[in-house]
């Protein structure tokens, strides 16, 4: 039963990334794309990391690509132009031959034929506890908590460093570049605003 | 489940290369950017199977810090796709192309 839902899910997976790229129209990439994270969370529920299933999908699915679509229907750049894919012939044949070759690596290294280990799956930890708590895969929520409080302290920290960074980088990036400079020296066309008060 | 890592390790690497053909191929700057993400999800999916299969947690926690790392990647990335639509009226790459004349 789980081996038919691994492959439903890669299914979906694969074809709507392809879709994704290959749909000329920006609004419905996007859409497909919300179709493959999601199938990809199906897929980490499927490796029993339901925390990470939950966070791509509220992270992946829900803000990033709020955000892309947002994005896109603000700048809407569809006029017209067909297609949408690069037109020389170095850049069709460059990406076509470079999809090409990845792809048959990929299936010759971990095809039906490959001759690489396959380790079991062993059981899952419930309750992690003991010397090696937290550490050993487990469905718990804890053992995020004892991983990020201990072994990843440093990247936790730096992370949320990063974010504000983020915050304050988008804040600089999209402010509009003469707003803040006509506090004293009002432009032309933009008539000072008359004090009444 | 029967299915071996093998199998997970294959639908990423095909996804990576599906994100591939998209930054090669496609011109829109935020379908090239969509592309990206994908192929950081491609990684995301390869670093779980390890995870699980190697009875490990690490792979897990380094998935929670890309998801972190590409919120605000895409984040920052949109808005300088903005202030480039801003300043050129475009973001075609083909169209991008003041330093090459």
């Amino acid at each position: 039963m789980l081996d038919v839902l691994f492959y439903v899910f890669s299914a979906i997976t694969l074809v709507t990334a392809l879709l994704m790229v290959l749909s000329p129209n920006a609004v419905n990439g996007a859409l497909c794309m919300i179709l493959s994270f999601v199938g990809t969370a199906a897929l980490f529920v499927l490796l029993e990391a339901y925390f990470i299933a939950v966070l791509q999908v509220l992270v992946y699915a829900g803000a990033v690509m709020v955000l892309f679509l947002f994005i896109i229907m603000l700048l809407n750049v569809e006029k017209g132009e067909g297609g949408g894919y690069l037109k020389d012939r170095i850049s069709l044949a460059a990406s076509i031959v470079g999809f090409a070759l990845l792809a048959v690596l990929v299936a010759a290294a971990f095809g039906g034929g490959s001759h690489l280990p396959e380790p079991g799956l062993s059981a899952v930890v419930d309750n992690p506890v003991g010397a090696n708590g937290g550490f050993e895969f487990s469905t718990a929520m804890k053992s995020f908590g004892y991983s990020l409080f201990s072994k990843y302290m440093l990247p936790f920290q730096v992370a949320g460093f990063l974010l504000l960074a983020g915050m304050i980088g988008v804040i600089v990036v999209s402010k509009k570049p003469d707003l803040g400079t006509d506090d004293d020296a009002p432009t032309e066309g933009q008539a000072p605003e008359p004090s009444n008060s | 489940m029967t299915v071996g890592i093998n199998a997970f390790l294959l639908v990423a690497g095909w996804l990576f290369a599906i994100g591939l053909l998209g930054v090669l191929l496609r011109k829109n700057t935020l379908v090239i950017y969509m592309s990206l993400e994908l192929m950081l999800n491609a990684v995301n999916l390869a670093l779980v199977a390890f995870s699980r299969y190697n009875n490990t947690m690490d792979g897990n926690l380094f998935v929670f810090f890309i998801i972190t790392v590409a919120a605000a990647e895409v984040a920052v990335g949109l808005a300088i796709i903005v202030a480039l639509y801003r300043r050129r009226q475009t973001v075609l790459v083909n169209e991008l192309n003041s330093l090459s004349r």
